[in-house]
């Protein structure tokens, strides 16, 4: 996706030379990274030793709040793609804060 | 108080962000967003931590082994909701023209991260660990 999926820019159009919707593509792509780690470890820790119906249900759960989470950033980057992006909407900010939260919730539950 | 619910209304209504003072430059706003990411970021490592203790030191007790992954845990939840806040906040202040707002929770989060640290030196040295 190299130059971002909604890259048809015409040369004409200035870009910022500071490459800040760029930038900020690659801390979206890092923090996706980041949430791919986290629930990679919350599915494993669902079907720790023995696969049951519960351990199952728990992966298929951390793999719904990755796809949230994958799902928002596709759009942002998306988004990104522009040459003068708009700010993030309060509610992607909203999504994203709430898969990190739902993680630890998992978390906890599985935990006690 | 009124000014935290204030905020908290922005949260789930965007567009009466728009409607306070005038949109700032784009590059401030995207800036913004990646504090807010890597405060994510920040707030994805606590979990992971909090996981990782649960599933990588059996040999704990389980009290400590579920005392430590809980607070991890609650401390990276704790820390993805403040994201949120304070990129709220940055932003309406922003485009009001205010200052930047201040905030205690980076001291109160790297003091807390020192004092485990340090708390996890002195179980080593004195060979707790088993």
């Amino acid at each position: 996706m190299a130059g971002g999926p909604g890259g048809a820019r015409g040369p004409a159009v200035v870009r910022d030379p500071g490459l800040q919707p760029e930038r900020t593509r690659l801390a979206w792509r890092r923090t996706t990274l980041s949430a791919t780690v986290g629930a990679v470890l919350a599915a494993k820790q669902a079907v720790h030793d023995d696969v049951t119906a519960a351990g199952l249900m728990g992966a298929g759960l951390s793999l719904l709040v990755w796809l949230v989470f994958l799902g928002v950033s596709h759009r942002r980057m998306v988004a990104l793609g522009t040459a003068r992006p708009r700010p993030m909407t309060p509610r992607g900010a909203v999504l994203a804060a709430a898969c990190t939260v739902a993680l630890a919730a998992f978390g906890a539950g599985v935990v006690l | 108080m009124t000014d935290f619910v204030r905020g908290l209304r922005l949260w789930f209504a965007p567009q009466r962000i728009r409607e306070e003072g005038e949109t700032p430059d784009y590059r401030f706003s995207l800036a913004n967003e990646r504090t807010f990411l890597a405060w994510i970021r920040t707030a994805l490592a606590l979990v992971g931590g909090g996981f990782a203790v649960d599933q990588f030191l059996p040999g704990l007790r389980w009290g400590v082994r579920v005392g430590m992954a809980l607070a991890l845990l609650a401390a990276g939840a704790l820390c993805a909701l403040r994201a949120v806040n304070h990129w709220v906040r940055c932003e309406r202040a922003m485009r009001r023209d205010e200052d930047l707002p201040v905030s205690r929770f980076p001291t109160l989060l790297s003091l807390a991260v020192g004092l485990v640290a340090g708390a996890m030196v002195v179980v080593v040295l004195l060979g707790w660990s088993g």
